[in-house]
């Protein structure tokens, strides 16, 4: 930039927000509610960062053995004790959920009203079951003696790291399951087409709210991936 | 950029690509569960962990999430902070290994 068009501009506190305010896109394409929501998912990326950086140094700094999640995790399947079993069922069903928003993101672009509203109705559902069997499983892992302060199979830390990840995780999913339960209400009643205003905001409808939706729950299933790796494969 | 432009400009992209990733995330989860069901032990089974993780993510963030198609304005923001992660990673797994080698110490050698 030239000195000559920056002496044009107002200078001080008052040039600050001139400058801040001028139109300027940085995110060309990028609606704002989309780049908020990417921000959004940036400062959650380093929570449970965090939670899974203290899980490793806690684990790793334990002079106890660890639980053999392998042996914690599996469930009878008649006598046969299946490793990871819930988990995996677990995994499977966010990753479908994880595709039928992808689709439902395409088709909403695509205006396919019915097609979008059905396809965010079943993520919502599998979203749902997620968190039934994340509560089965909590539930039979506190009959069983795990505490945040103690469990039975070894190191303490355990229980602790245990209900903190997944509870913040299926909290996440909890949350997102109730948005897309309304957002499935908007999409079929037809908001996103005839750009009626929301609740909350003054602003019309657009579809591109279904992306950002999607954002939102791609991202848990992201975060998914690694718990599951650190926390159930490790 | 007002809204009507930004409508244009979120072209779709064909089903079969979101369909191929599905199908390749769930191939990956077979196998990084097939890694416990095996039951592979030690840097093998460690690597393998990790190098599925980072594909499903990969592709979660690359064409779930549409970051393959963004600009790399957006990319990049998104991207680099994660090196700060990289980071704290590293240095919490030194300051474990001087926990777990002072607890030890003390325990055998005494204070």
């Amino acid at each position: 930039m030239s000195d000559n068009t920056l002496n044009n501009l107002p200078d001080g506190f008052k040039g600050m927000s001139h400058d801040m305010g001028s139109d300027q896109t940085a995110f060309k394409g990028v609606q704002w509610g989309k780049t908020m929501m990417w921000i959004f998912l940036l400062s959650d990326t380093f929570i449970f960062s965090c939670f899974l950086i203290s899980y490793m140094k806690g684990r790793a700094s334990t002079v106890v053995d660890w639980p053999n999640t392998s042996e914690v995790f599996s469930l009878h399947v008649g006598d046969v004790p299946v490793p990871l079993l819930l988990i995996a069922i677990m995994t499977f069903v966010l990753i479908t959920s994880s595709g039928t928003m992808a689709l439902a993101v395409k088709y909403g672009y695509e205006r396919n009203r019915k097609m979008c509203a059905w396809l965010i109705l079943a993520t919502a559902i599998g979203g749902l079951t997620f968190v039934g069997m994340q509560a089965f499983e909590w539930s039979k892992l506190i009959h069983e003696g795990v505490r945040p302060w103690e469990n039975p199979f070894g190191a303490k830390q355990f229980g602790s790291f245990f209900f903190m990840i997944t509870g913040f995780h299926g909290t996440h999913v909890s949350i997102g399951v109730i948005f897309l339960f309304i957002f499935a209400r908007k999409t079929f009643r037809g908001d996103f087409d005839t750009g009626k205003r929301g609740f909350f905001t003054t602003m019309k409808s657009d579809y591109v709210a279904i992306e950002i939706l999607g954002l939102y729950w791609h991202f848990v299933d992201l975060v998914w991936v690694f718990i599951f790796a650190f926390f159930y494969l490790w | 950029m007002d809204e009507t432009q930004n409508k244009q400009q979120a072209s779709t992209h064909k089903i079969g690509i979101y369909l191929w990733i599905w199908g390749l995330l769930f191939v990956l989860s077979f196998f990084s569960y097939m890694v416990d069901w095996i039951g592979f032990q030690g840097l093998l089974r460690w690597s393998l962990i990790l190098i599925f993780m980072f594909l499903k993510a990969g592709l979660i963030m690359a064409f779930f999430m549409h970051l393959f198609w963004e600009r790399y304005a957006l990319v990049n923001v998104l991207l680099w902070p994660m090196t700060a992660i990289a980071c704290f990673i590293a240095l919490m797994a030194a300051e474990a290994q001087y926990t777990v080698f002072t607890r030890a110490f003390y325990f055998f050698v005494g204070g």
